[in-house]
């Protein structure tokens, strides 16, 4: 971490700076330097880097991002995860497919608002229960979403088996099909997408999510609207979770149906932004690293060394029980997940730095 | 901050930059000349359906071994695999194919086998664009059948389709010919799943054709309850059951069936409700269950006794449970490598004895002739049907053998392979794929050529 903040805090003296300017300068200048290697990336990097590695991982950034507006900005705990990205998804596929005149980025959008409005309605017993009891409704939610997608051919276009595929990904006569043309979209739109949501956190609507999750008595009293906040914060979060659905199917995948989207999906991305960091921006990227590349890492890593002295299957449950162990130590070590870790080091650097 | 920090903050970053990009970069295959063809199987040995997998790539990889061991490879190249787990979830299997579609140390591959069916259908177009042919037997995309639309897809050997299809041919094969048929209620009981609907449509075109009544009733995943669904069937009294299940719903549908009393003998188990993992859970109620499928289970086809001679005997089999020999998944990996191995061959045949890529492979895909005097030179008669593709026919055989369970083991009972209708089939088959050429921009190509 020590050697991606430099451009930013050259020129500068430090006599006048506390540490806590210092650290926001280097946490700026690791964004920038962080967003020109990503974009930078595909003059580098392999197919298999960006459709197995790159993509899933910022798709499931923007995901995590999603929830964790909800889950920890306003406080709703949600399991429907799955189901919005499905919504995402599926909306984006008929708007794509039925009105194709449509360029790209608004069929995306207007798939997100779709999935936002159902998390609205979703939403709605949010106002009566919270905790447990929403988590349940949320359950609700995505096992109903998962059927009414299986069951009724229209939404896939009566596909033999209900699945959906992208139709020609192209923006402004470029075709971006091709592994490079997918992951420069998928980057613009998570780049985008997480500039707005970092902007809406700091502001009123963020301010007031705080609130209600916090103490929503406490929160009402002052004069927060509570029930206006909980459904905004569902209708922003179901937005960027279908947008990030339908990123999933056409920008990753390419063909998809409900089952891609199931409630181990809903949990994954839950797991992805508690050890990430609840109500943390950068929590989310962290969070979905960590769920995307420990797995692989792990793979590549025992197949490396152990491949072909020990038995297969015996040596995937082992990495299986490894990543567990893993997010065990993790959670004990820093149990507000791995940003609270990330902003423990650039305070400790930026006071280095200025000593 | 002091001139010399700065100094080391910098060389660090050069030093990780550098090292990023040596892992970006470092992957490129060596340009030797390979002796050798690669073959990657995705495997999964983990997760909710290992029980199935394991048994599969025993077969798979004991009749590599025997082509490598004892044949000398194919034409004197031989094979050498890796794997790859994928836990039959269609993220890891995307990974695996991209970790392993160039090639190893500059040996191309020349098929990529998914090995489940959402994997095959995320991998449908970017096979085509990295021009590595998809072999699914026994599941996949249907309409994948006209390779004129889908280049890349190959759904050998037995569809959904043609599944249902035969199942329907077998039970007018008891009843005594296909006008028997009319007035008949056949019940198909399905895993509520893009997989358990696929035989919808053809179902329905049959039961029109023939004028037998065609009732569906979903159980929903993962199908360890049953009780309302053969209640259902109780109340109807169909004449036959089509058990169209996937992992624990087979065996608690036939539980369920005893429960009730609906004939076992009656039902007739789908191409994955018909292995010995399904059937032995359910116990002594198992005896007398039917199932149609491409892969016959028996340990006493001429491959299999070459196998023990050359393999098992020898200690080289990777089969965990011998009891598990000329079981049906044991025999489905066996049928996959012969057709891998014939496909690899007939390339050879046409651009010389070497390692082949992907695009020479479908090539030799589209040419496989797998005659019933091929099959015997293998050792394969009776195991595999008899297996012509081509570029409008990416299926080839369409037909399945339905064995009966006697308590121990399969025994087949019907006279043969039953064919099915792929006369009435095939049209809807290329008007969907027709539909979804026109839904992603595809012009279809020249079957001419």
């Amino acid at each position: 971490m020590s050697t991606i903040g430099t451009e930013a805090i050259e020129g500068f003296n430090p006599s006048h700076e506390t540490v806590q300017s210092t650290r926001d300068r280097l946490r700026a200048g690791s964004v920038v330097v962080l967003l020109a290697a990503l974009a930078g990336i595909p003059l580098v990097a392999n197919d298999y880097w960006l459709n197995a590695v790159l993509i899933p991982f910022l798709i499931m950034s923007l995901t995590a991002l999603g929830l964790n507006l909800l889950m920890g900005y306003a406080g709703q705990a949600s399991l429907g995860s799955g189901g919005f990205m499905s919504v995402g998804a599926y909306a984006t596929y008929n708007l794509l497919l039925r009105l194709p005149e449509l360029p790209l980025p608004v069929s995306l959008l207007l798939g997100g608002i779709i999935s936002g409005l159902v998390g609205v309605i979703a939403g709605l017993p949010s106002l009566r229960i919270k905790g447990f009891y929403l988590v349940a409704s949320t359950l609700a939610t995505q096992f109903l979403l998962e059927w009414l997608f299986n069951q009724y051919g229209w939404f896939s276009n009566y596909s033999t088996s209900s699945s959906i595929s992208a139709p020609r990904l192209a923006f402004l006569g470029h075709d971006l099909s091709s592994p490079t043309g997918r992951y420069l979209l998928t980057l613009t739109t998570v780049v985008v997408v997480t500039a707005v949501a970092a902007r809406l956190a700091r502001s009123q609507t963020g301010r007031a999510w705080m609130a209600i999750r916090d103490m929503d008595t406490a929160a009402s009293v002052i004069g927060v609207p509570v029930s206006a906040g909980k459904l905004k914060a569902f209708f922003v979060s179901s937005l960027v979770i279908g947008i990030a659905g339908a990123l999933w199917a056409f920008a990753y995948l390419g063909t998809v149906d409900a089952r891609s989207f199931n409630l181990d999906r809903s949990f994954q991305v839950m797991f992805a932004i508690i050890i990430g960091g609840m109500g943390s921006i950068s929590g989310n990227f962290l969070g979905a690293a960590f769920m995307i590349f420990v797995p692989i890492l792990l793979d590549h890593f025992g197949g490396g060394v152990f491949g072909g002295a020990v038995d297969p299957g015996q040596l995937e449950n082992f990495q299986k029980a490894l990543f567990g162990a893993l997010i065990v130590w993790f959670l004990i070590k820093e149990p507000r997940g791995l940003a609270a870790l990330l902003s423990r080091a650039w305070t400790r650097l930026a006071s280095r730095i200025n000593r | 901050m002091s001139l010399w920090k700065q100094k080391r903050i910098v060389s660090r970053a050069v030093g990780l930059a550098a090292l990023a990009l040596s892992a970006a970069v470092g992957t490129s295959a060596s340009a030797e000349e390979a002796k050798t063809q690669y073959f990657p199987l995705a495997t999964f040995r983990v997760g909710a359906y290992a029980s199935s997998g394991i048994p599969v790539w025993a077969g798979e990889i004991d009749y590599f071994r025997y082509i490598n061991e004892v044949e000398g490879g194919i034409n004197g190249i031989k094979l050498v695999w890796d794997e790859c787990e994928t836990n039959w979830e269609v993220e890891k299997g995307v990974e695996c194919y991209e970790r392993v579609k160039a090639g190893k140390n500059g040996s191309p591959v020349p098929i990529f086998l998914p090995h489940g069916d959402p994997i095959s259908k995320a991998l449908t177009e970017k096979s085509v664009a990295d021009k590595i042919p998809l072999v699914t037997i026994a599941y996949g995309r249907t309409e994948a059948i006209d390779g004129r639309v889908f280049p890349y897809s190959f759904p050998v050997v037995f569809s959904f389709w043609s599944e249902a299809s035969s199942a329907v041919n077998f039970i007018a094969e008891k009843a005594g010919g296909k006008d028997k048929l009319k007035g008949l209620k056949i019940a198909t009981v399905y895993h509520d799943s893009p997989y358990g609907k696929e035989t919808q449509v053809p179902l329905a075109h049959l039961a029109k054709t023939y004028g037998f009544e065609d009732i569906q009733i979903p159980v929903p995943h993962p199908g360890n309850e049953q009780s309302a669904q053969w209640a259902k069937i109780r109340q109807l009294k169909p004449d036959w059951v089509f058990l169209r299940g996937w992992g624990v719903m087979t065996p608690v549908a036939i539980k369920t069936a005893a429960k009730v009393g609906f004939p076992v003998d009656h039902i007739i188990g789908g191409i994955w409700s018909g292995s010995e993992e399904d059937v032995r859970p359910a116990g002594a109620v198992g005896k007398g269950y039917l199932a149609i499928t491409p892969f016959p289970a028996g340990a006493n086809f001429e491959i299999h006794q070459k196998l023990k001679k050359y393999i098992l005997d020898k200690g080289l089999s990777d089969l965990k449970d011998p009891k598990s020999f000329g079981s049906v998944y044991y025999n489905s990996g066996v049928d996959e490598a012969i057709i891998a191995v014939e496909a690899i061959r007939t390339a050879q045949a046409h651009f010389g004895v070497r390692p082949i890529n992907g695009e020479e492979a479908q090539w030799g895909l589209e040419h496989l002739d797998l005659s019933e005097k091929r099959l015997a030179e293998i050792g394969a008669t009776g195991l595999q049907q008899p297996l012509k593709l081509s570029a409008k026919d990416h299926e080839g055989g369409g037909a399945g053998k339905v064995l009966q369970w006697d308590g121990e083991k399969w025994n087949v009972v019907s006279n043969g392979w039953v064919k099915s209708d792929r006369d009435l089939l095939l049209p809807l088959i290329y008007e969907r794929a027709a539909a979804y050429a026109r839904e992603k921009g595809i012009t279809p190509r020249d079957a001419t050529n």
